[in-house]
């Protein structure tokens, strides 16, 4: 754009001197301004745009009904683009989550604040390794070491609480933010 | 000085061919005065939810608005709740299921309207040969926009004796050959207005007109304001611009 | 010479970088320094415009270009998810569309004052021609922009305008189904037209930084259409005519604001709020208003390759103009008789504007075929004609002296000689 001068008056200030060359200066520095501060505004309409649309946030949140799924089965649901883990955690699971000493995890948390209720575990499907979809979501899956998931990228090991217990993942299976609407119904986001 | 004149000039005749453009077909569209017209203009919010009831309670018996996504009626005043009640009124297919069917489920704020036949040769068939049209730019994609729609609307009246109507057809003194497959749907007191309006016919078009209006331009307001505010910006900047153009060029002789 | 370049520039790194490569150096020069004769009017400020233009249909074409899907089932409905939920998506579609329509206002009234003033004569050809093809280049990216949206408008416009190609023998057929790559306008045509609309505008960019190359070899010329002889003829680019081109750009910004946020879709056609369907053509067809004048010229003739001929053929006609002008004087101030006619080719292309819009018959059409018939005669007979018959005025010695002594140069007769005819 062509709001920057260079106005000819700026070297030699002082030789021209006088009230008339401040304001003429002041004139100057106030259009260049304005130019910027227009300039500037322009950019974000661009910048934001970029970001998710109105469909895409209007999706952002969705109810999922629990109800189908049986004790020891686990179903995948699709949220944000991403899989969400949604497991119905059997008597032993449970019991060997929260037996686990904290001070043998390498991210320690303990089980109940992994979940609401203690049979829904609800974890984002995502390893925190490199973004892997961990095995472990169908009976006939490798659970890995600890009952939970395995990710067959790298190795990483997650119990039965989505904590991480072996291999290069430097942190537990996310959670994402949900609420219970209901007994056996959850809302995600 | 005299050359802007001519380029503003020019530019001007340019737009006028532009206005010829659309001038050249159709028969005379009476302008109104909107409350959305204008600078300042703004959608009427109660006149778009009393069309947006004539839309569900009568239009979209036929006619499909398959672009607009409910959630755009917050931008006439609904609330959240409002528009969860409205999206449950509507049963909207999904699926497949794990036994590999389609099912229908109460439709949800981000579902789009959903449309009243599968597709173009039920609607046709449903409709006598006629294939009505879909809402969603109604009043964006006829010449005379809104005034349009109002025209068609209370368009209606018996047929001229000298023209013959073709079966199932209606005349309509404003519809490009005046003969269309839709009835005269709008009746004086057809529906119920929640805020006590008077239902007539014109009161009725008027209001469907405002709501197609919005439905076309769900930002026409935002853009409004945000061009008032550009002007003036752009007002001050070239003024600012001017006199250092004048300080400047004053130095040179 | 393995030692790097002097350069004078303070800044140790603008220096550094500017004795390997000295683009600023060049900036400097020709942007800087840049000589502009001191009497160049508002209308000299147009070609900035269409600069600025073309950067503002780039920057909001790539935005665009990243929430848009170039498949006949997804065009339509994308543009419309542009204009409903993606932020701001509104604002760039309608600066986008109604730019293209801001950038032909501009580049028209840019070569109309070249028309004016002779720009296009010697030593200005090249930089003429190059214009020339940069129009060309143009019409051509917004006609197949116009197509990406897929509306009626879009499909039949584009089917009108490929089946141009259909009239020239034997290899008209050919040649459209080539086009089409399929035996209508449909999917491939769309995705064709939407990769070679990304990739025109940048070849406009490369036109016209030649343009602008040509350009400063030679100077621009003034309205008085005499050379600058020396620095008390002229001012530099920078600061003067940069803050009267922006002063320029920003009054242009406020007409195409008013557009924008307050009739966004005055100059677009309702049908193209219709999905494409190839079953059933619209009423008019009506191309966007900046093709109006060409489209009445192909209606006008009778014949089909006629019609089409003399269309390509007004255009084509523009890259000869420095040869088929015979005068040795540039300026229409000096140029009493060519003047008149020079006016009348204005009008006669609003007139051929106008015409294009209206339906092909009766009077508009004998309208048409009077205003094809003076275009072609005011460019293939009066120009070469009226270089030799007409006596132009006395020209004004120097440039400082018109301008300082005003009026024009004219009264002081004692310095101005008449000029010799050619």
């Amino acid at each position: 754009m062509a709001q920057t001068t260079h106005p000819p008056g700026t070297g030699g200030h002082a030789a021209s001197g006088g009230e008339g060359s401040s304001r003429r200066d002041f004139l100057y520095l106030a259009t260049g301004a304005v130019g910027v501060v227009g300039v500037a505004s322009v950019a974000w309409p661009f910048i934001d745009s970029l970001n998710p649309a109105a469909d895409t946030l209007a999706l952002a949140s969705i109810d999922v009904d629990l109800a189908p799924v049986a004790e020891g089965q686990a179903i995948t649901v699709t949220w944000r683009g991403k899989p969400v883990f949604v497991r119905h955690r059997t008597a032993e699971e449970i019991e060997s989550a929260k037996k686990v000493n904290l001070g043998d995890l390498r991210d320690p948390v303990a089980d109940d604040a992994r979940v609401k209720k203690p049979e829904w575990l609800i974890v984002i499907g995502i390893c925190t390794h490199l973004g892997c979809v961990p095995l472990g979501q169908k009976v006939t899956d490798p659970r890995g070491d600890y009952g939970g998931w395995f990710c067959p990228c790298h190795g990483s090991h997650y119990d039965t609480a989505g904590r991480i217990r072996k291999g290069p993942a430097p942190a537990n299976l996310v959670l994402p933010t949900y609420a219970f609407t209901g007994d056996t119904k959850i809302r995600l986001g | 000085m005299r050359a802007l004149k001519t380029a503003i000039l020019s530019a001007a005749l340019a737009l006028g061919i532009a206005g010829a453009a659309q001038a050249a077909e159709g028969v005379h569209i009476p302008k109104q005065d909107w409350p959305h017209s204008g600078i300042f203009g703004t959608i009427d919010k109660a006149s778009a939810q009393r069309g947006f009831q004539i839309y569900k309670e009568v239009c979209s018996a036929c006619h499909s608005m398959r672009l607009v996504p409910i959630r755009t009626l917050a931008g006439i005043g609904y609330n959240e709740e409002e528009l969860k009640a409205i999206a449950a009124s509507y049963e909207v297919q999904a699926g497949p299921n794990d036994q590999g069917e389609m099912f229908m489920r109460p439709g949800l704020a981000s579902d789009r309207f959903p449309s009243p036949f599968p597709n173009d040769q039920a609607a046709r068939v449903a409709n006598n040969g006629a294939l009505p049209p879909d809402l969603s730019l109604m009043a964006k994609a006829r010449v005379g926009g809104e005034d349009y729609v109002y025209a068609f609307l209370t368009g209606f009246e018996e047929a001229p004796a000298d023209v013959h109507l073709m079966p199932g057809m209606n005349y309509n003194k404003v519809f490009p050959g005046h003969q269309v497959g839709m009835p005269n749907i709008l009746q004086p007191d057809g529906v119920t207005f929640a805020d006590g309006t008077k239902a007539t016919v014109e009161q009725q078009a008027h209001d469907v007109a405002t709501f197609l209006t919005f439905a076309a331009e769900p930002h026409l307001d935002a853009r409004k304001q945000m061009g008032v505010k550009v002007v003036l910006f752009l007002i001050v900047l070239a003024g600012l611009m001017y006199a250092v153009k004048r300080k400047l060029w004053s130095t040179l002789h | 010479m393995a030692q790097a370049q002097a350069s004078k520039f303070k800044n140790p790194v603008v220096n550094w970088i500017d004795s390997r490569l000295p683009i600023f150096t060049m900036l400097d020069h020709e942007y800087n320094h840049y000589p502009m004769p001191r009497n160049v009017n508002y209308l000299w400020a147009f070609g900035a415009i269409a600069g600025i233009m073309l950067v503002i249909m780039i920057a909001t074409g790539l935005f665009l270009a990243m929430q848009y899907s170039s498949h006949t089932s997804l065009a339509f409905d994308s543009v419309e998810r542009i204009m409903r939920d993606v932020n701001y998506g509104w604002l760039m579609r309608y600066v986008h569309a109604n730019g293209a329509s801001m950038f032909f206002i501009a580049v028209y009234i840019h070569m109309f004052r070249g028309l004016y003033y002779g720009s296009y004569k010697a030593p200005r050809e090249i930089l003429w021609i190059l214009g020339v093809i940069i129009f060309l280049v143009m019409m051509g990216t917004a006609f197949m922009g116009y197509v990406l949206p897929w509306g009626q408008m879009s499909f039949w416009g584009a089917t009108v305008i490929t089946n141009l190609f259909s009239a020239f023998p034997i290899v008209g057929d050919p040649i459209v189904t080539l086009l089409w790559g399929g035996f209508s306008v449909d999917n491939p045509t769309l995705n064709r037209f939407f990769a070679l609309h990304f990739l025109l505008p940048f070849v406009l960019l490369g036109l016209v930084i030649l343009h602008t190359a040509a350009l400063h070899v030679c100077g621009s010329n003034n309205p008085l259409g005499i050379d600058a002889k020396g620095p008390q003829d002229t001012v530099p680019f920078n600061p003067y005519v940069t803050i009267k081109d922006g002063f320029a750009v920003v009054i242009f910004l406020i007409i195409y604001a008013i557009f924008v946020f307050f009739m966004p879709n005055y100059m677009g056609h309702p049908d193209n709020y219709i999905p494409a369907n190839p079953l059933v053509t619209p009423a008019h067809i009506v191309p966007e208003w900046y093709f109006l004048p060409f489209y009445a010229m192909l209606r006008a003739i009778p014949d089909k390759l006629g019609g089409v001929l003399a269309m390509f053929g007004s255009i084509a006609l523009l890259a000869f103009l420095p040869w088929l002008d015979r005068s040795k004087v540039r300026s229409c101030k000096f140029r009493p008789v060519y003047r008149q006619f020079f006016w009348i080719l204005a009008i006669d292309a609003l007139v051929l504007g106008y015409a294009g819009a209206m339906p092909a018959e009766g009077a508009w059409l004998i309208i048409a075929r009077i205003g094809t018939f003076y275009y072609f005669f005011h460019f293939l007979v009066l120009l070469p004609v009226l270089g030799k018959l007409e006596r132009p005025r006395p020209l004004p010695t120097s440039i400082a002296e018109s301008v300082l002594k005003g009026g024009g140069g004219i009264a002081a007769g004692a310095h101005a000689k008449p000029m010799e005819k050619a």
